[in-house]
């Protein structure tokens, strides 16, 4: 095998792991409190084109316009909460909910084109430079341009950006257990081992697509809702450091334009248009009665959303197209004929394709589907473990001392269970609706706490030793040795007995994720029994990793990708299995506790792998809620 | 498939290489060109596209579902900050647009912190984030609290759902 160069970095104060909303807000708002700090970013793809933004954005979901008199954090707060059906960490919610507003107002100072909507000054009353609404949290923005503007932010304030570096450990300190001392990877076109230490790290590295098999197969496998390169290494990395996790059961299931996956957002919320079934019926309310009864009428009252504008929580939407389809009334439709008429909003909806999930206005294209005349037809996507949508998947982080009751306070904010590690965006757990502006936000907030934590002396006497570094080594490139052994055994081909290629490997894991804890070919359905069998089948398949093979570095990048993905499945698994109800029907229903149950499970779940025996322990945390005084 | 790069226009120069999420764009060794090695990793994302000098690289949707026979190209020019699309249809129709990408001259309007003044312990020591409490409330008063919002943190699953 090569020898590949080990590159150190040393020194650094604040090391950010993945740099896409959360990680490029961490590094800018670092150097504001660290004007004299190392601050180093390691992201895996150019940072310029990365995350979930690479192709762009046509809103910015997460915008309180407190300043236009619109919105308090309070209030979205409480969106959030019932969307989840009250499940969420509302210190955490309120913090980025009160902070939001000023990233979004630095965006557009930077030249990110929020559009503007000079009718509502009069019309709401506001006061003036409003933004243009799609709904009462989401403003519309030209926002192609969005990571490479938000990557210069970053860029020009950290002291090195490693691009193209897959990052897949973390260091962790020898002289105080449980603290975190950096992180190590690999450059994925080089090969060259990098070692970067660290007092504090911010982990960016986003959240998970293509964990459960994904409806597109064969050359299309990459058309996923969620970004391909989305690899789940946010969780990999910290579930491996031994810190706690929340939510992770709370995967997303998405109601999307069929097999192009583009956004409906826009469509509902600016372009009013609304779905029906195969025959041109509205079907929705007809589930309601029966799921209203499931959950019960405190998370879905139908009668109370008619008067007031209550919100109808997504997973029950998208339940309502899951029966409406098995009941053989398919396929959904999205009715856009009407509004595609006006030459503006059809102008809105290709540009919202145009401008986030090109792949859609391809598919269109390739279909000779034009909105004007032909109502597209809608799917369910696969479920997707990430924690910055409509969901609240992540690690169990402190939240600021102004706001976070005991259980939620240890010292410094976003900080995780692990001393020094800290998270941002889909990293953090607890935190759904933040989108894009909200986890920029919250990887400003853990800068911030990161910057004191270091000022506060926490990262003093960090030991790591050169064997542990040599060890990691090892363990990174023993695909490809795997692999260069392997390979003299057969004459040709891809089929070995001796190694697992990371393709082949990644379709297992998306097999048993599916079938075993809830994905589309079993219509998002498991119960305790599937669950026990498919965690049975998980650890076969651990034992498969340490045979996983690479062909080259580019496969040794698949490799970890799969490692950090397969970290991330185990631990949805065990918290599935650990809520023994269907608190969120549409994103997957447990056949053998079908009903939501609010005397036992009004709790937050939170998962602990034990870093040297791998062994979970899972417990329950209190939910917190914000109540006005006056209650 | 995702992406593919006509023989004739590229000259690889790397610039898709450089910017493709997937790591996907590379160079083949015969031909000194550019090639998505891994289809099936490819979110039609159009970086690659959008960053290629000579339009060498184009996108036939994927075969699972799409049909042969249409195309979205796209011109993004940084100097007059805008995005230029081309959708033409499997049945010929063609439909075009133009967005901005941007209101401001790239690499102009952020400032780099370490030529600015620290900030003051006191605001270390608050919740403010940099340039904060400016546009974050309509009355320009400090941070929202649960204090000055008349609110509490109540543990389990009392609660009033108000909206
Ligand atoms: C199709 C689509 C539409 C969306 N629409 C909207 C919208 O309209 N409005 C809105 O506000 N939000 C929207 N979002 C959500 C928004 O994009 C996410 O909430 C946000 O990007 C999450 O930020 P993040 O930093 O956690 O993850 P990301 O932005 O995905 O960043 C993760 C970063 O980590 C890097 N990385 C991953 N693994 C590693 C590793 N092992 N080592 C090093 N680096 C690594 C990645 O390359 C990437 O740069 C949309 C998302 C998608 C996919
Ligand atoms: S950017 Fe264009 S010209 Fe350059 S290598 Fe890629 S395809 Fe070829
Ligand atoms: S479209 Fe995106 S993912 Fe596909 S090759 Fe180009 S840059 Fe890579």
């Amino acid at each position: 095998m090569k020898a590949y160069k080990t590159i150190v970095e040393d020194n650094i104060d604040i090391l950010v792991a993945g740099a896409g909303l959360g990680g490029t807000g961490a590094a800018y708002e670092a150097r504001y409190w660290g004007r004299n700090k190392k601050i180093v970013i390691a992201e895996k793809a150019n940072i310029n084109r990365s995350g979930a933004v690479a192709q762009g954005l046509y809103a910015i979901n997460c915008y309180m316009g407190t300043r236009f008199g619109e919105n308090n954090p309070e209030d979205h707060v409480r969106y959030a909460r019932i969307d989840l059906m009250g499940m969420v960490r509302e210190d955490l919610l309120f913090d980025m909910a009160r902070h939001v507003d000023s990233a979004v107002h630095k965006f557009e100072e930077w030249g990110l084109p929020l559009m503007k909507d000079p009718k509502r000054e009069n019309a709401e009353g506001l006061a003036k430079g409003a933004y243009m609404r799609e709904g009462k949290w989401q403003i519309m923005i030209h926002g192609e341009s969005y990571k490479p503007i938000v990557a210069e932010a970053a860029t020009k304030n950290a002291d090195k950006t490693y691009n193209r570096i897959m990052v897949t450990h973390l260091l962790m300190d020898e002289a105080q257990e449980n603290r975190v001392a950096g992180a190590v990877g690999f450059n994925v076109r080089t090969g060259n081992y990098h070692v970067f230490k660290s007092k504090a790290t911010i982990v960016g590295a986003g959240g998970a697509s293509n964990i459960f098999k994904p409806r597109s197969v064969g050359e299309g496998a990459g058309r996923v809702w969620y970004a391909p390169w989305s690899s789940g290494s946010a969780y990999g990395l910290m579930i491996e450091a031994g810190a706690k996790m929340t939510q992770m059961e709370n995967r997303i299931v998405l109601a999307r334009f069929k097999d192009g996956y583009g956004p409906v957002g826009a469509y509902f919320l600016h372009l009013k248009t609304y779905t029906q079934n195969g025959y041109g019926e509205e079907y929705e309310s007809n589930w309601f009665p029966e799921l209203e009864e499931r959950v019960g009428k405190r998370y879905l009252d139908v009668e109370a959303s008619h008067v007031t504008a209550r919100p109808i929580p997504t997973c029950l939407r998208t339940s309502a197209i899951i029966s409406e389809i098995n009941a053989g009334r398919g396929p959904i439709h999205m009715v856009t004929m009407e509004a595609f008429q006006d030459p503006h909003l059809e102008e809105v909806g290709w540009e919202n394709f145009l401008g986030m999930t090109v792949g859609q206005a391809v598919l269109w294209a390739a279909t000779d589907i034009d909105p004007k005349y032909i109502n597209p037809e809608l799917t369910t996507s696969e479920p997707y473990v990430m924690g910055s949508h409509a969901t609240g998947c992540g690690a169990w982080c402190s939240g600021p001392e102004d706001l976070s009751p005991e259980e939620y306070f240890w010292g410094y904010n976003r900080m995780t269970s692990v001393s020094g590690l800290f998270g941002a965006g889909d990293a953090v757990g607890g935190t759904p609706h933040a989108f894009s502006s909200g986890s920029f936000t919250e990887g400003r907030l853990a800068a911030k706490a990161a910057c004191q934590y270091i000022d506060d002396g926490k990262a003093e006497g960090i030991v790591v030793s050169d064997q542990q570094i040599a060890d990691r080594k090892e363990e990174i490139y023993k695909p490809l040795e795997t692999y260069t052994v392997g390979r003299n055994e057969i004459v040709a081909g891809t089929v070995s007995p001796s190694y697992l290629l990371p393709m082949p490997g990644l379709q297992r894991l998306q097999k048993i994720m599916d079938e075993y804890c809830g994905g589309v070919t079993v219509s998002y359905m498991t119960n305790d029994k599937l669950l026990s069998m498919g965690m049975q089948k998980l650890k076969v398949m651990e034992e498969d990793m340490e045979k996983v093979g690479a062909e080259d570095i580019h496969q040794l990048m698949r490799a970890w990708e799969l490692k950090h993905r397969l970290r991330t499945s185990e631990c949805v698994f065990q918290h599935t299995f650990f809520r023994k109800e269907t608190r969120w029907p549409g994103y997957y229903y447990r056949g053998d506790a079908m009903k939501l149950d609010d005397d036992n499970w009004h709790v937050l779940t939170v998962s602990h792998r034990d870093r040297n025996t791998g062994e979970y322990t899972m417990e329950k945390a209190p939910c917190y809620h914000l109540v006005n005084d006056e209650e | 498939m995702p992406t593919f790069v006509y023989m004739t226009r590229c000259d690889g120069c790397g610039h898709c290489v450089d910017i493709c999420p997937s790591d996907i764009m590379h160079i083949d060794d015969k031909y000194r060109r550019a090639y998505n090695i891994e289809p099936n990793m490819c979110w039609e994302c159009y970086s690659c596209v959008k960053a290629c000098p000579h339009q060498a690289i184009d996108v036939r949707g994927y075969a699972d579902f799409a049909p042969l026979g249409h195309s979205v190209r796209t011109i993004r020019d940084e100097e007059k900050g805008t995005i230029a699309w081309r959708v033409k249809f499997r049945d010929g129709r063609v439909k075009n647009f133009l967005s901005p990408i941007t209101t401001q001259p790239w690499g102009t309007k952020i400032p780099d912190f370490r030529n600015e003044p620290e900030p003051s312990d006191e605001m270390r020591n608050s919740h403010l984030l940099a340039f904060e409490p400016k546009y974050i409330r309509m009355d320009d008063g400090g941070l929202h609290t649960l204090e000055s919002n008349k609110l509490s943190l109540k543990a389990g699953g009392e609660y009033h759902e108000s909206l």
